[in-house]
């Protein structure tokens, strides 16, 4: 029998509404508290409680190592290139007036692309550094702690 | 009211700072520097700063503990007693900065004043162009993402540098066991690392003789020499 069968039959409940909650506080930024950094840590925290659950194995099946370095990178290349093609389109850097009909809307689209990226990197960083580490040594038994 | 929740919190924090501070035993020291976060982030919502308090317990309480628990795996359970003598310096540093800042404590302005710098100046300005400009209810996401976009632009490229250093200097995968440690005479080093047997189960072709020895193994490997 699993000593922790308990934490692993809750966390299997919890890390699905997790990450709802992360998209959810990253879609709902600009209406309530938040945005993609919390959104991305949020997501992380889904990813590193399902690694601490079911071991480390389990969890770069689900979300492999490839998909972490893909995602820091591809966050700020999102980043940056939210400012390059307002750039290309005649504005300034980062200037989102532009890619909207109107100014508002255009801020909508820019503020909503941004955080996409914001998301990105900081969700895969921190599920990278939590890999980096954790992957150094073997699961500790319980008594070594 | 708040004012005497805000009494407790802080008193709370106190606290929890002075244990910090005795304890030895680095994983209570982690957890209560969770409890820590968990008690700012009460406070600040509070002083009604919900986007920090959000944050806060998102990043202090949540992944940093969780990430100073992976990299006490490479670290002693305790850390060792530091001799009075060294103590001297660090106190000497903490009690002038600690002079400074209630010295500088006067010239703040008094809690949520509408007199005070952040409230009179670009903080009004943000407050009555943001729904012109962008027509976003919550201000914080259009300072952080609109008007201070180069700033947070920085930030991600900070975090984006972070985590490539992290990846640089210890590798996502780890070192398939090549890296050993033993702090105080306790050997934590397995044969190879977790990440071993993944890449022996996924790519046959690159697994020596040693990784595919260990992805046999289907107990972790426990090795504790010597008495500590």
């Amino acid at each position: 029998m699993n000593p922790h069968i308990i934490l692993r039959v809750v966390g299997k409940f919890l890390i699905p509404l997790i990450a709802t909650f992360a998209l959810y506080v990253q879609f709902h930024g600009e209406v309530g508290a938040g945005g993609g950094f919390q959104a991305g840590v949020i997501f992380a925290s889904a990813v590193i409680l399902y690694a601490l659950l079911f071991g480390l194995d389990a969890a770069k099946r689900a979300v492999p190592p490839s998909w972490v370095r893909i995602g820091m990178t591809l966050g700020v290349l999102f980043y940056g290139g939210t400012g390059v093609v307002t750039w290309l389109l005649g504005e300034n850097y980062l200037s989102y007036d532009i890619l909207g009909p109107v100014a508002y809307k255009g801020q909508h689209y820019g503020i909503i692309a941004v955080e996409l990226g914001v998301l990105f990197a900081v969700a895969s960083v921190m599920i990278g550094i939590y890999y980096a580490f954790g992957s150094r040594q073997p699961d500790l038994d319980d008594e070594d702690w | 009211m708040t004012f005497i929740l805000d009494v407790i919190f802080l008193a709370m924090l106190v606290v929890v700072a002075i244990s910090i501070v005795r304890l030895r035993s680095l994983f209570a020291i982690v957890m209560l520097q969770g409890v820590y976060s968990l008690i700012s982030a009460a406070w600040f919502v509070s002083l009604d700063a919900v986007d920090v308090a959000f944050t806060e317990a998102a990043v202090g309480a949540g992944v940093s503990t969780v990430l100073m628990l992976s990299a006490m795996l490479l670290a002693d359970r305790r850390s060792a007693p530091v001799p009075a003598s060294r103590q001297l310096a660090p106190l000497f540093v903490v009690v002038i900065v600690g002079i400074v800042m209630l010295w500088a404590v006067p010239d703040l302005p008094a809690y949520a004043s509408p007199d005070s710098p952040v409230n009179t100046g670009v903080g009004a300005d943000y407050i009555d162009t943001t729904w012109k400009d962008a027509k976003i209810p919550n201000i914080v996401t259009v300072v952080l993402a609109s008007y201070r976009g180069y700033d947070t632009f920085g930030e991600v490229v900070v975090v984006f540098s972070a985590g490539l250093g992290v990846l640089l200097l210890l590798g996502l995968n780890g070192n398939a066991g090549r890296w050993r440690a033993t702090p105080t005479g306790r050997q934590l080093y397995p044969k190879a690392a977790p990440s071993a047997r993944v890449s022996a189960r996924t790519q046959p072709e690159t697994g020596s003789g040693r990784t595919k020895a260990t992805a046999l193994e289907t107990r972790r490997t426990r090795v504790i020499g010597g008495g500590s």
